[in-house]
């Protein structure tokens, strides 16, 4: 018999990483892999969502996730509506829970959601019957951005086995990172914190990582550097002193890249600070993959969108 | 000719626990009118309602120093009546509510309100502690004395704590002219922030702003070097935390007026708990850990946990619905509560039923200074029948409660009240 | 299980493949042959091979990936779909494209690849080379060069097997 038993994804929601194997975080890489060459054709579009309803709810601002899953559900020939609404407002009138079940009355099938609570997908993903993505919440998870990273990392590297990965800035309130640590280590990277411990969350003993303080120290040892977006609007209290003090002990600057190994692979999630925790020169130079970054993501959310409506076809047969 | 329904009741056969007096004895006991008018063996009277109680445990009945019931101005969650209700059902002939309602109850006039719409329940005694500040902002002292005068048991800004502490040093020093409790709700707002669920691990990998521990134990450590100075009798709500444990041991230790509660979550559950962001488990102060736990269970053993308080809150289903992040905190569970300290107390071996019943009918009635919680003869007849091992499956939406923000839905219960008799009359009996 | 082909058949089967390409296209075409993932990869690979010393224009290889083309992608079914790229590095339009697979049965297949070639530009001229055509066609789809034509009963599967990722060559009924 040919046909052995093939690897089954079975996820109609994707909520974060910290759940999946390793096996399903390959498995969206490979899927993923299949869309790379798509933007490259001379028409960008397949009809294998065609008739597919997908609502982006975006509770927060974003430009770049939002973009990226919209054209990713484009190109599969879904029909995008585009949801947005102050998560303030929302606490006044209509609830999450209110807002998703009308939608969903609209015939709605996958639901891409960002919300500024830790838990908001979640709790969509128990309320309603379509097909919930997080694009990223409060800073619980923000998986499809570890994913193209760690797709980026694969691409450029061709396995993370091993590669030592240092991520710099804001851990504590990082959604980004969270994600990060799950799918790097899942893939046999070891990965480093680096920051002060004023932006370092609690119990990190309890994650698989090692932490620093020091970016010069442990710069040299790296393969790959992801820098953070410092993100003012989250941390509140000022946990450091001011932006000069933070870009001297943990901006990467084009003099601490001397030390680091020549092939480097530099990261940022974006939207850069340009000057705060990555000097331009560094952003835009040889090492950088940043803009790889933003490329792949789109062909990871289409491999995602494609996988959790797969497998809600799947589910509704066993129904 | 109308026959007179009898005003005595004789319960039969049940193993009276009266902790206060020291006893644990298979006995009858008589109420008539509304006291407790004999007890001994093989009592008989003509013409009276007779409970058997063979094999049931027979106590005085259970003082909640800590609940919610919401009125006024949050009666679409509870109201006094079925609040009173629900205490009932739960064994519960004594309550005390906490003043922050709305408006909260920060004069003489609201004490009255509650008294009344408990009187007109007519369920549960329903007692109530005043705000130590006007609109319990923590600016400026409420009206202790009228507030006193018209019979609150204590005085607390519970739903936060007293931030200000020569706002405090100020309070405690007027409140012990009328020898009243100051009850806190320990949470310092600088440390606790945001916060939603314990701090820690857990909190990082869900990626919800957590409460430090610290935020309890700091305003607790605080108070209770105000206590030393003014000696004010203090009482520590709902503790959480080893280290508030250790606090208040070593508080008692030096002889300081300090008592101290614990909830049935904070000695059964933990921050795991919140795992799958379900909101009735969002509590304040949070679910802890293990170790906490077992702290809080092992100062129930040794005595420095003085009373068992529910801190039932009742919460609409819709605000319940909410994200994780901005869902009120608090959960009911007045109904169930006994079965639940059973579970967390006893079946661990951490107390025996004696003592456990101290600290939920004569233990808290001190700390309010009422005279209950006993059944000598004379006592007012305020009575709970329990079976102690009826196993039962605990569904909110059989609850007298409103609310159903219940964390123990689903759950196996084991300890069942049968009777509750509030002044001699039977006001709850349990079905079937 | 019964097999159709052996080793020696199935090769002779090719062959007699490339000889009707061979009468049926100029010489001096310029021809790009493109396999459906993932058998028809490689009969298109050995096609390619054999055609070589043929053709003197350009000859170009390609494989395509139909399963976001597929039309039971809202179908439940026991095999999950797997998603591979396409790799077609050069720009059809104008070309004269040979698409490979390994059978022809529904030709529901065939109908995903040109929808799904159509989308990378529009050849000059599309033809179809298939190792089996067994017949039971569902769309109207008949391929130009065959390999090997026969009857299976619908409710049968045939499977070709190649040395490449299986042992040995050969077509086998199930």
């Amino acid at each position: 018999m040919r046909k052995n038993r093939k690897f089954q994804w079975s996820r109609k929601h994707l909520i974060g990483l910290s759940d999946l194997s390793r096996k399903e975080i390959e498995f969206i890489l490979d899927t993923a892999q299949g869309f790379e060459k798509f933007s490259r054709r001379s028409i960008k579009k397949a009809p294998t969502l065609r008739g597919k309803v997908v609502v982006n709810m975006f509770f927060e601002d974003s430009t770049r996730t939002r973009n990226s899953f919209t054209l990713a559900a484009s190109r599969l020939s879904a029909d995008v509506i585009e949801f947005s609404k102050k998560a303030s407002a929302v606490s006044k009138g209509e609830t999450l829970i209110d807002t998703a079940r009308n939608l969903e009355a609209m015939g709605v099938d996958i639901v891409v959601i960002r919300h500024g609570a830790g838990g908001a997908p979640k709790l969509l993903s128990r309320s309603i019957n379509a097909c919930v993505v997080n694009a990223g919440d409060g800073f619980h998870e923000h998986p499809t951005q570890a994913l193209l990273d760690v797709y980026t990392i694969r691409r450029q590297r061709g396995s993370l086995d091993g590669l030592k990965i240092g991520i710099v800035g804001d851990i504590a309130h990082s959604r980004v990172a969270r994600s990060d640590i799950y799918a790097m280590t899942k893939l046999g990277a070891k990965v480093t914190l680096i920051g002060p411990p004023t932006l370092l969350p609690g119990g990190v003993e309890n994650l698989p990582v090692r932490v620093s303080y020091n970016l010069d120290e442990v710069i040299e040892d790296l393969d790959v550097i992801n820098m953070l977006r410092i993100q003012f609007e989250r941390m509140g209290g000022n946990p450091f002193p001011s932006v000069r003090e933070y870009s001297h002990y943990f901006g990467l600057t084009a003099d601490r890249m001397k030390r680091a190994k020549p092939d480097i692979t530099v990261m940022h999630p974006g939207p850069i600070n340009r000057g705060l925790e990555i000097e331009s020169e560094v952003a835009d130079g040889p090492n950088s993959v940043i803009l790889k970054q933003v490329a792949n993501g789109l062909a990871v959310r289409m491999a995602v969108l494609f996988l959790v409506n797969q497998a809600a076809t799947q589910q509704g047969k066993d129904k | 000719m109308v026959k007179q329904i009898s005003k005595k009741t004789l319960i039969k056969n049940g193993r009276l626990i009266d902790p206060k007096n020291k006893i644990d004895q298979v006995t009858d006991l008589l109420v008539d009118d509304f006291k407790v008018a004999k007890i001994g063996s093989h009592l008989t009277d003509s013409a009276v309602h007779i409970i058997d109680a063979a094999g049931k445990i027979v106590a005085p009945g259970l003082i909640d120093i800590h609940v919610h019931f919401r009125e006024p101005g949050d009666d679409e969650e509870e109201t006094i009546a079925s609040g009173s209700a629900a205490a009932v059902a739960g064994g519960y002939t004594s309550v005390v509510c906490m003043p922050n309602t709305h408006p909260p109850v920060d004069e003489a006039t609201a004490v009255e309100y509650v008294h009344r719409m408990g009187r007109q329940a007519r369920k549960t005694f329903v007692y109530v502690m005043g705000a130590i500040t006007k609109d319990r902002a923590g600016q400026e002292l409420a009206e202790m004395g009228l507030m006193a005068e018209a019979g609150a048991v204590g005085f607390t800004d519970d739903g936060c704590g007293l931030q200000d502490a020569a706002m405090m040093l100020l309070a405690m020093k007027y409140a012990s002219m009328f020898d009243l409790v100051i009850s806190q709700h320990c949470e310092d707002h600088s440390l606790a922030k945001n916060g939603v669920m314990n701090a820690g691990y857990k909190a990082t990998v869900l990626g919800l702003p957590g409460v430090d521990p610290l935020a309890e134990e700091m305003m607790l450590w605080r108070d209770i070097q105000l206590v030393r100075k003014t000696k004010a009798r203090y009482h520590a709500q709902h503790i959480s935390t080893a280290g508030s444990v250790k606090i208040i041991r070593e508080a008692k230790q030096q002889g300081l007026p300090v008592t101290c509660e614990a909830t049935p979550h904070h000695l059964l559950l933990t921050e795991e708990a919140v795992a799958d962001y379900d909101t009735n488990f969002k509590v304040n102060p949070p679910l802890r850990t293990q170790k906490d736990v077992e702290s809080l269970r092992h100062a129930v053993a040794d005595g420095v946990i003085d009373a068992l308080a529910t801190d039932h809150a009742p919460h609409l289903q819709s605000e319940k619905e909410l994200e994780f992040l901005s869902a009120p905190c608090g959960m009911v569970g007045i109904e169930c509560a006994l079965p639940l300290y059973r579970k967390a107390l006893i079946d661990t071996g951490v107390c025996d039923w004696s003592a456990m019943l101290a600290m939920l009918t004569w233990r808290p009635a001190e700390i309010i200074k009422v005279q209950k919680g006993s059944l000598a003869v004379g006592d007012r007849a305020d009575i709970v029948v329990i079976d102690p091992d009826a196993q039962w499956s605990i569904d909110a939406s059989q609850f007298y409660s409103k609310s159903r923000n219940c964390p123990y839905q689903g759950w196996q219960a084991k300890g069942k009240v049968l009777y509750t008799l509030v002044a001699g009359e039977v006001r709850f009996e349990a079905k079937g | 299980m019964k097999t159709l082909l052996n080793t020696e058949q199935l090769n002779k089967a090719i062959r007699k493949i490339v000889e009707q390409i061979k009468s049926d296209i100029p010489s001096n075409t310029d021809i790009a042959v493109i396999g459906i993932r993932s058998r028809g990869e490689i009969l298109a690979q050995r096609l390619k091979n054999a055609l070589g010393s043929h053709f003197s224009g350009r000859l170009l290889s390609g494989t395509l990936d139909i399963t976001l083309y597929r039309d039971d992608l809202n179908e439940p079914k026991e095999t999950q779909p797997t998603v591979r790229s396409t790799e077609i590095d050069f720009d059809i339009t104008d070309k004269l494209i040979l698409l490979v697979d390994d059978v022809l049965h529904t030709g529901r297949s065939v109908r995903a690849a040109m929808d799904a070639l159509t989308d990378f530009g529009r050849p000059r001229l599309m033809r179809l080379a298939v190792l089996v055509d067994r017949g039971c066609h569902e769309y109207p789809i008949c391929a130009d060069y065959v390999g090997m034509k026969t009857e299976v009963d619908r409710s049968q599967s045939v499977f070709v097997h190649f040395a490449e990722t299986d042992t040995e060559d050969g077509v086998t009924i199930e």
